[in-house]
Formats: C-alpha cells, sequence, structure tokens
C-alpha cells in the first residue's frame, strides 16, 4: 500500500537523528570538555575536617614545665547550613543571651556563607558535654577543639613569648595557615612555630544534602593524621630564672645568665615582665591593650632590645684590644692624677700616681684606658686614626658588638659601634682626632650595648677567647641535634694569652676593687663595674661576672636602669644569681632581702 | 481484504522485544543506585522503590503478554470505546482522585496508585490511528480538522485541568503523526520558526534578531529568484539610506526613539514600497516572504511582552534557567544544576556502578522518577549516557520503520503515534537533565520509576507489537 506521503518518514527520522546528534554533543562537553562539574561535585559531598594538634610542651634545662595545654571548645557556625532550630535550647545549653547569639550569627553571616566561623568561644567542658549530646538538633553549627596556651608559673613571658590567630598577611604568604589558626608571636612560640606546632591533620567525610556526614571517604585513605606538636627543652634554668625575676621586681632593667662553654642562656629576665596568662584566652586582647599603655613597657624585651653605653665594663674589650695590638703589655703603666688631662679636655679619675695594669681593672683607672684608647688610635702603624678605628671596631666584632649574633629569639638588635664614616659624617672625612671619640675608651658616648650582647662579651672572657651563639634551645623531641650554628665555637680576634691577666684584674675588682659587695666565700667570681650615664636622671647600674674563675659555669650582665654606681644594686645582685645557680642556696640573706625589697620604681618618680 | 492466519510468535519483532527489556532492566538497575542506600538493600523489599519497581516490572510483562494474545482486530475495533472509557476516567480522576501535591490526578487501588493521564497516551493513538484509517479520508477537510483536533486535545485539555501541564504538552507528539499522514508541512515549519523565534528573541538584542530575520528573508528570496542579485542590493541601500535619514532627523530634533526603531521605520516604509511593487508586478512569492518578514517582527516584539507580563513567575523562571538567565542555583536552577553536576562529573567511564555520589546522597530531587537519567551519567559516564540515548534513538527508529511497512493506515497510524510519543518523553526529559530542555516533569519511558508510566508505555508498545506481527494477515 503505497502512500504519496511516505518519504516524510524521512523527515521525521532526521529531526530524531539531529536531536540524538545535539544530545551526544552536550554530553561530551559536559562529560568529557568540562571538568568544572567534578570540583563541584566533589565541594558538594566532600565535607573537610581540620584536626588541630595540641602545641608541644615547652620545658626548662631539668626538664620542669613551663608552658602546656588546655582544651578549649568554640562553636562555630557555618550559615549555609544552618536551619531553623530552637534558640532558646541552644542559649540555655550555652548560658548566653539570645541577644549574644543573634549577634554572633549575624557576623558569621557577613563573614562567610559558606566558611565555618566561631560564634562562641571557649565553652567550659561541662557545657561542651551537653552540647555534643544535642549538637544534631542545631544543623550547620559545630565544636572545634582548640588548645590553649597556660602556664603553671608565671615567668620567662618574653623568652616564652606568646600565640595568636593569625592575620591576613600571614594567610596571603604562608599555605598552612587559615583564617582563626594559632601562631606563635614572640618568643619561642614564633621561634619554633614549626617545631612546636605540629601539623595539622584533615578528615574527610562524606554528606548528603542535609550537610549530614555519611562516612568517611574511601575509609580514610585520604585523610591525613594531625601530628601533636613537638616537646621543646629550652636552656632556662627555671629556678634561676625564677629567683632572678624576684630580685628585679620594682626595678627597671636586665639580666643575661649564660652558660659560657655552651652559650645556653640560663636566664634571660626583663624587668618589669608580665604574667603569660594575661595573653591568653578571652580577656587577651583586653590585656595586651593594658599592658601597651603601661608606662613601664612591660611589653617590651630590655635584655634583648635596650641599648645602654657599657660604661666601665668596657674597659675589659680595650684592655684586650691594646693588648693584641701591642699598645700595652701587663707590665705598662699610666700616671693618673685624678684624671686623663691633654690640654684643657679631662677625664676625671679618682686615683692619684702610676698605676699598673691589674689596679687600671680593679680600680676601673680612666686616665689608664683613655691613654690606651689614644694610643690604638693613633697607632702609626695604621697611618690614619680611622683606620685605626675601623681595626679597633673589627675586634669588637669579633666579640659579638656593632651587630647582631642571630640568637633564636626573633626581638634581638644589634649593639651599636659607630662606624668610621658615622663620624666622617660629623667631622668631615678623615678630620677628626682620637681625642674626640676619647669617651668610647671608658663605655661612654654613642655606644649602645645590650645586655644579651655584654653577657656574650663576658662568657667570650670566661672561655678565654671564644663564644658560641647565645641560644635558648637546649632540644627538639624527634630531632637528633639543634642547629649547628648553635654548637660551633666563635674565636675573637685577641689571642688566648691576653686573657688571663684580664681575668686576673676581674678577680681583684671582687676581692679588693669596686665590687667587693660581690664577693661569695668560696668562689671565685670574676667581674667587673660599669656605670652607664643616663643624661634623663640616676645613671644606669652595670655589672658583668662569670664564676668560677676557672671552668667557668656561669656568665652574668646585670643591668639596673637608675641603679647608679654599678657596685650599689648590679653586683650584689649578680653576686646572689651567681650563688643561686652554683650553690642552690642563699648564704646571704640580709643581702637577699635588701635587693628583692628595694624599689627603684618608686625612686625615679620621685 | 481477505486475512490469513500467520504465527504471531513467530512474525513478532523480537528486536523491538528485546530493546524493551534492555531498557526496563537498566531502569530498573538505576532506580535501586538512585535509591540505594547501605541499610535497605534487600532488592525485594517492596517498601523501597527498586523493590517495587521490580513487581510493577512482572506486572507489565505479564500484561504485554496478555496485550499480544489478544486478536489484532480488536484493537481497531475496540478504538474508540477505550478512548472513550479513558475520557470517562479523566473527567472522573477530576471529581474522585487523590489529591498530591494540589494535582488531582491520582486514583487510588488499595495499595497501587494509578496515575489515569498516562493511560491517555494509547487510547488517543488507537483514536487517530481509527479515525485516519478511515475509507478516503481528506485530512485537509475543516470537518476532520477539528474531529481530529477534538479527539487529541480532550484528553490533553482534561489533563491540564489536573494541573499536569508538562503531560499534556506531550500530546504536540501527534503533530508529528499527522505530518507523515498528508499535513501540510507549515504547520511543522512555522513550529520551528515560532519556537527559534521566541528563544531568539528573549536572548537576543532586538536590532539582532532584526537583522536576522533581514537576512533569512533575503536568502528565502534568493533560493526563489537565482537573479535577483541587483534588487537585493537595491533594496538593501535603500533600507541603509532610509533609516540614515531617519536617524538624522531623531537625532536632530531630539525625539525619544531609539536607532532600532528607526530602523524598523525604514523597513516598514520600505517595506510598503516592495508590496506595492510585488502586488502591481504580481509576484507572489515577493508577498509571502514580506508576509513571513512582517509577522515575525511583529511576533519577536511580542515575546517579551508576553514574558514579561503574561508568563507566571514560575514559567518565567523555568525558562530563565533553561537559557542561562541569572540563573539562582539555590532555588528554580537547583534541579537542573545538580542534574548537570551529576551528569558532569560522571566524566568518560563513570564513576562506577553505586558509586555515584551525587546520587547516592541525593542532591539530585525526584532522581528515581524524572532525573533517572543523572544515574546514567554519573555512573557510567559517557559511555553509558550515550548507550542509552542511542539505544531509544534505535528503538523509535526502529518503531517508525514498522510503522511503514504495516499494510493497513490504521497499523502505520499506531505506529507513528507510539514513536512521536516515545520522541517527544525522550526528548524533554533527557534534554532537561542535560540544560537543553526547560523543567517539564515527564517520566523517561521505560527508565523512570513509577507503575502508571511503565504500564501505560508497555500497553502503548506492546498493541504496536501485536499490530506488526498480524501485518501479514492483510494483503
Ligand atoms: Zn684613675
Amino acid at each position: 500500500m503505497k502512500n504519496k506521503f511516505e518519504s516524510r518518514q524521512y523527515v521525521i527520522g532526521g529531526i530524531i537523528i539531529f536531536i540524538a546528534i545535539a544530545f551526544i554533543i552536550q554530553l561530551f562537553l559536559l562529560q568529557v570538555v568540562d571538568t568544572a562539574y567534578k570540583v563541584s561535585a566533589d565541594n558538594n559531598v566532600f565535607r573537610y575536617v581540620t584536626e588541630y594538634p595540641g602545641r608541644g610542651l615547652i620545658m626548662d634545662r631539668n626538664g620542669k614545665l613551663l608552658v602546656y595545654n588546655e582544651v578549649a571548645y568554640d562553636l562555630e557556625v557555618v550559615p549555609n547550613f544552618m536551619r531553623s532550630f530552637d534558640t532558646l535550647e541552644l542559649c540555655s545549653i550555652l548560658d548566653i543571651s539570645k541577644e549574644k547569639l543573634v549577634e554572633g550569627v549575624q557576623k558569621a553571616k557577613q563573614y562567610s556563607a559558606y566558611k565555618p566561623s566561631v560564634v562562641v568561644k571557649q565553652i567550659s567542658s561541662k557545657k561542651y558535654a551537653i552540647l555534643q549530646e544535642t549538637l544534631y538538633k542545631f544543623p550547620g553549627f559545630a565544636v572545634r577543639t582548640r588548645t590553649l596556651r597556660k602556664y603553671p608559673e608565671p615567668i620567662a613571658a618574653h623568652v616564652l613569648g606568646y600565640v595568636g590567630e593569625v592575620n591576613d598577611k600571614i594567610i596571603k604568604s604562608d599555605k598552612y595557615y587559615k583564617s582563626g589558626d594559632y601562631i606563635g608571636i614572640s618568643g619561642i612560640e614564633r621561634s619554633y612555630e614549626k617545631e612546636v606546632r605540629g601539623r595539622k591533620g584533615v578528615k574527610i567525610y562524606l554528606v548528603d544534602v542535609h550537610n549530614s556526614i555519611k562516612g568517611s571517604y574511601k575509609d580514610g585513605t585520604f585523610d591525613t593524621a594531625s601530628i601533636v606538636g613537638a616537646n621543646i627543652t629550652t636552656t632556662l634554668d627555671a629556678e634561676l630564672q625564677s629567683y632572678g625575676e624576684k630580685l628585679m621586681q620594682n626595678k627597671i632593667g636586665s639580666i643575661v645568665a649564660l652558660e659560657p662553654s655552651t652559650g645556653e642562656i640560663l636566664a634571660l629576665i626583663t624587668s618589669p615582665s608580665y604574667n603569660s596568662n594575661l595573653l591568653v584566652g578571652q580577656e587577651r586582647t583586653k590585656n595586651y591593650m593594658m599592658l601597651q599603655d603601661d608606662k613601664l613597657k612591660p611589653l617590651f624585651n630590655r635584655a634583648l632590645m635596650a641599648r645602654y653605653p657599657p660604661g666601665s665594663t668596657f674597659k675589659l674589650v680595650n684592655a684586650l684590644v691594646g693588648l693584641q695590638e701591642g699598645i700595652i703589655t701587663t707590665n705598662s703603666a699610666f700616671s693618673c692624677n685624678g684624671g686623663y688631662h691633654v690640654g684643657s679636655f679631662t677625664v676625671g679619675c679618682h686615683h692619684g700616681g702610676s698605676i699598673d695594669f691589674l689596679h687600671s681593672i680593679q680600680g676601673s683607672c680612666n686616665s689608664y684606658y683613655c691613654n690606651v684608647f689614644q694610643r690604638i688610635l693613633d697607632d702609626k702603624k695604621y697611618g690614619k686614626v680611622s683606620v685605626a678605628y675601623n681595626n679597633w671596631r673589627r675586634h669588637l666584632a669579633s666579640f659579638g658588638i656593632g651587630r647582631k649574633l642571630e640568637i633564636d629569639l626573633s626581638s634581638e638588635l644589634s649593639s651599636f659601634v659607630p662606624t668610621s664614616e658615622y663620624y666622617d659624617k660629623i667631622y668631615g672625612k678623615d678630620k677628626w682626632k682620637s681625642l674626640w671619640i676619647i669617651s668610647m675608651a671608658i663605655g661612654q658616648g654613642e655606644l649602645g650595648v645590650t645586655p644579651i650582647h655584654m653577657a656574650n662579651l663576658t662568657a667570650t672572657i670566661a672561655n678565654r677567647g671564644y663564644y658560641v651563639i647565645p641560644h635558648i634551645i637546649k632540644s627538639i623531641e624527634g630531632k637528633k641535634s639543634i642547629d649547628p650554628k648553635y654548637l660551633e665555637k666563635h674565636y675573637t680576634t685577641i689571642d688566648r694569652k691576653y686573657f688571663d691577666p684580664v681575668v686576673d684584674g676581674m678577680e681583684l675588682v671582687i676581692t679588693s676593687g669596686t665590687a667587693t659587695r660581690a664577693r661569695l666565700p668560696g668562689v671565685a667570681i670574676c667581674g667587673k663595674t660599669g656605670t652607664a650615664e643616663n643624661p634623663h636622671g640616676t645613671d644606669h647600674s652595670i655589672f658583668v661576672a662569670f664564676a668560677p674563675k676557672n671552668n667557668p659555669k656561669i656568665a652574668i650582665a646585670v643591668y639596673i636602669e637608675n641603679g647608679g654606681f654599678g657596685s650599689t644594686w648590679a653586683a650584689p645582685i649578680a653576686s646572689l644569681m651567681i650563688e643561686k645557680y652554683l650553690n642552690d642556696t642563699i648564704s646571704r640573706p640580709l643581702m637577699e632581702e635588701g635587693m628583692v625589697n628595694a624599689n627603684l620604681i618608686n625612686e625615679k618618680k620621685q | 481484504m481477505t486475512t490469513r492466519k500467520v504465527n504471531i510468535v513467530k512474525s513478532a519483532d523480537w528486536i523491538t522485544i528485546l530493546l524493551y527489556l534492555m531498557l526496563i532492566f537498566m531502569g530498573w538497575f538505576n532506580i535501586y543506585a538512585a535509591v540505594y542506600n547501605d541499610e535497605y538493600n534487600s532488592i525485594f523489599d517492596t517498601t523501597q522503590r527498586y523493590g517495587a519497581q521490580l513487581l510493577w516490572i512482572g506486572l507489565a510483562i505479564i500484561i504485554a503478554f496478555i496485550l499480544f494474545i489478544v486478536d489484532n482486530k480488536a484493537y481497531h475495533f475496540f478504538a474508540y470505546i477505550i478512548y472513550g472509557i479513558v475520557v470517562f476516567i479523566l473527567v472522573g480522576v477530576l471529581f474522585f482522585g487523590k489529591e498530591v501535591n494540589g494535582a488531582r490526578a491520582w486514583f487510588e487501588l488499595g495499595p497501587i496508585g494509578l496515575q489515569p493521564a498516562e493511560f491517555g497516551k494509547f487510547a488517543t493513538s488507537l483514536a487517530i490511528a481509527r479515525f485516519l484509517s478511515s475509507f478516503n479520508l481528506k485530512i485537509h477537510k475543516l470537518e476532520n480538522i477539528v474531529i481530529i483536533l477534538l479527539v487529541i486535545l480532550t484528553p490533553a485539555f482534561l489533563i491540564i485541568l489536573q494541573n499536569d501541564t508538562g503531560s499534556a504538552l506531550v500530546y504536540l507528539a501527534f503533530v508529528f503523526v499527522l505530518f507523515r499522514e498528508g499535513l501540510t508541512p507549515w504547520v511543522l515549519i512555522i513550529g520551528v520558526v515560532v519556537l527559534l523565534l521566541f528563544f531568539a528573541s528573549l536572548l537576543l538584542e532586538p536590532l539582532t534578531v532584526l537583522i536576522s530575520l533581514y537576512v533569512f528573508t533575503i536568502i528565502l528570496f534568493r533560493l526563489n529568484n537565482n537573479k535577483a542579485l541587483r534588487e537585493i542590493l537595491i533594496a538593501t541601500s535603500v533600507i541603509f539610506a532610509l533609516s540614515g535619514v531617519i536617524w538624522l532627523v531623531v537625532y536632530f530634533f531630539k525625539l525619544p526613539i531609539n536607532f532600532y526603531f528607526s530602523v524598523v521605520i525604514a523597513i516598514f516604509l520600505a517595506g510598503v514600497y516592495f508590496l506595492f511593487y510585488a502586488y502591481k508586478k504580481n509576484l507572489k512569492v515577493v508577498l509571502l516572504l514580506i508576509a513571513f518578514f512582517a509577522g515575525s517582527l511583529i511576533f519577536s516584539f511580542s515575546v517579551n511582552y508576553v514574558f514579561d507580563h503574561v508568563l507566571q513567575d514560575h514559567q518565567q523562571k523555568r525558562i530563565n534557567v533553561l537559557l542561562n538567565r541569572d540563573v539562582d542555583v539555590k532555588s528554580a536552577g537547583y534541579n537542573v544544576h545538580q542534574s548537570k553536576i551529576a551528569i558532569g562529573s560522571g566524566g568518560f567511564y563513570g564513576k562506577g556502578y553505586l558509586k555515584g555520589t551525587q546520587t547516592k546522597f541525593n542532591f539530585v530531587p525526584e532522581q528515581s522518577t524524572d532525573f533517572i537519567f543523572c544515574t546514567v551519567g554519573e555512573e557510567w559516564g559517557f559511555l553509558g549516557s550515550v548507550t542509552v540515548v542511542l539505544l531509544f534513538v534505535f528503538l523509535i527508529l526502529r518503531i517508525i520503520y514498522m510503522a511503514e511497512r504495516q499494510r493497513s493506515v490504521f497499523g502505520r497510524v499506531y505506529g507513528y503515534s507510539v514513536a512521536s510519543i516515545l520522541f517527544v518523553h525522550f526528548a524533554v526529559n533527557i534534554g532537561m537533565t542535560i540544560g537543553l530542555a526547560p523543567v517539564i516533569g515527564i517520566p523517561l519511558p521505560f527508565f523512570s520509576y513509577g507503575g502508571s508510566s511503565l504500564w501505560a508505555f508497555t500497553i502503548l508498545l506492546f498493541i504496536f507489537v501485536r499490530l506488526d506481527a498480524s501485518r501479514m494477515e492483510l494483503f
């Protein structure tokens, strides 16, 4: 039965095939060409849950705990996953007002609809226990476990440092950190952040359309476990640190104690300090502002950042340079008739007659060192003063003075020793004379040396010619060795033989010189007093020392602002520190009491 | 006409039956995947959709068998009666049906819900086949057109009253049947042009539509008259010059008319002259073309008006989703967005059976019914999707081939009805899941979950398989 419209079957067939081809092309585009849909499907179904490991513990050199962790629970919300829920019930579990919850959720919405943000911080573990049971009723809400730093004894705040939330700059530069993460901001927490933070872990869960978890993805094959932060043992002696902080109460200044042979920091005290527990938890920001506004600057790390003129303690360096350069011998003597006189120019002193090398240290003779320094600078073999000056500066640098030591605490400043260009600029190129900068002979003038650099100088003398860069790290859990740069000996440009007479002089300072108050029966202490001129008020009291004389165990630098002569406050405090460290008991309770009770801050105010 | 007995089992089209069985079982496997969860996985658990579907499949095969043993002449004989009964039921469901989601579209027979709308398709096909097979029928006679429209539109109208516009749209499939039986091709051409113009008007700038229309008209003109190049060039430059002049006037007098309208005015002025010229020289083609051009332009104008003022909010949204215009993936666009993610994430080879994450975690709504193709796309990938598309195309073309070999008009028209209905379902359903058609909730034949639709398609197809098996009885 033929039909005249028979050919129309091909039109209809053509339309069907056309549609089929269109479908196959579209399927090819969706499934093979465009990869965006695969990503979208993953985003739909995968929920990445970060696990935060606890930060490593921090201990002192004897294993005493300095920093530990306490668990805290934060309630987070992802606004987009929120459904209607019983606000009153949630508020009563958390014991907060409805306004506070609404405000928190509002803030979270402003931050991001898809990313979690904290609504209520630091829920107690008791409330957390109840909340955990009922959390399913509050879709979109989750509890994030965090660890907070805790300090059993509030010591060494500046050494330990504190942690805080990362800022945008860090998030941009380091992919490890996400908004809300914690990072070490100062002290050890900052220097050893990578070790102490551990590694965050990620668990991948599958979720359904209601965002409820249906299980872990491929049985956790792609999960990464979190790794707890490494425990850190520091070189600090907690007892010594604590004792030093007690001695420094009501005083402004700093104490740095090192183990000379190793460069280990035994104590690093800056006063006034603060209680580390203040910078943890909900009150952190408020407390930080309070500390920042304090006129005594408790946040300022004087031990590493305050530059003082070293005063007479600097004579030790000039003695060593003089010996090394052949300007003087241990037999050299200079006359001191009440000071150093050139024409009408005078640097005062209190001696009469001729002073020899040993007594120049014992009695801290200004004239002697003005003569030495002048001769160093006017040394014919260097031709020009600037060349001789730079040579002197080179010797200083070999003690680590005039540059950074690169210790493992980030806030270290370099000590300041002017360059020859500095004087060229002031006086004109090579127009300046030795006499014009003679005050540096006795550690005054433009010199600015930080307590840690002064302590390192003392340790170098104790070692008779070398130092190891001061450091706070003793060992890191899981690591065989600390950074080798903290094991290496740095030798000075001074021959070993020149140290012995200087050390002998330092011993005399204690036994029969300017610091007899620091005498400690049974222990051969070697030291040197100093007074830093303070144009704003009472001079600063400085004392450096090491003990015992042979095979020294401790080198120390003590700075007391407005403490007057070095012998008044700094020397006894150093002596007590040495006794505490070497003998572990104090045989001079009266002296201790006097030092502890002294209030030099009020004096300043009056 | 004489008849002879033939072995219907031998002459049955086993290719079609095989394709049918492949599709229903592939459908079942995908429903299992779409509903699958770890807690209930006994395949015979009839409280779960895959268990129930297995039961529906069993019943469907029994229905197919019964249809097959019925005498082929019965379908021709009872065509109008069946049609009448179904229309009666469609009316009845409006009053006595169970209301689900605001639509009275269901009858409850014990545990089974029946959707009469599904059965309207085969009944209408039988009625149309019976009518068109009337001896010496002239399709373009007005009274015949009226009868044909009544037969098709009555069930469609009743289904619209059930609030199921999607299922009613399927009745447009009969245009293909009527076209095959001699309906003027203009219905199809105008339909396509209207559809293209509709989307072009919504998607493109008016000026672009205007220029495209002009170029298209010129091409049609040139196809009709090879030597008309000179006239075309003259006409084009006249329109250009005229619109330039009008634009200058508009600009000079600062009239509130934009450039587009000055071009429209120029074209109409030129059009009046061409109309006069064509009328005088009796150029019928030119008259027709001008009418086409003007008509299209007016239609294009009105589309935007209709879209903004006549269409309801949800209808606008569906069209916007289809056209990718300001899609809100959280509400109106959600289904299609998630559906495309599911299919797109399948990749070339798919994620593997029961491994589709979009499917498993219910990101795509209605996944066992209207969006069942997502499961295919996600778990079987490009290979699986293309296989399903090809199976459908093969089945539909096979039915057309079978329809053409019928010796009776009744058989041929019925065959074309089956092919057209399957085609519309296939095109709209898969087109919707891959973002090529608007979201119209109609099932994918043999694949989607649901007893009514499975049985209705089985009946539709197996009546034809039965007719085809006896085709040699007539000669
Ligand atoms: Zn003197």
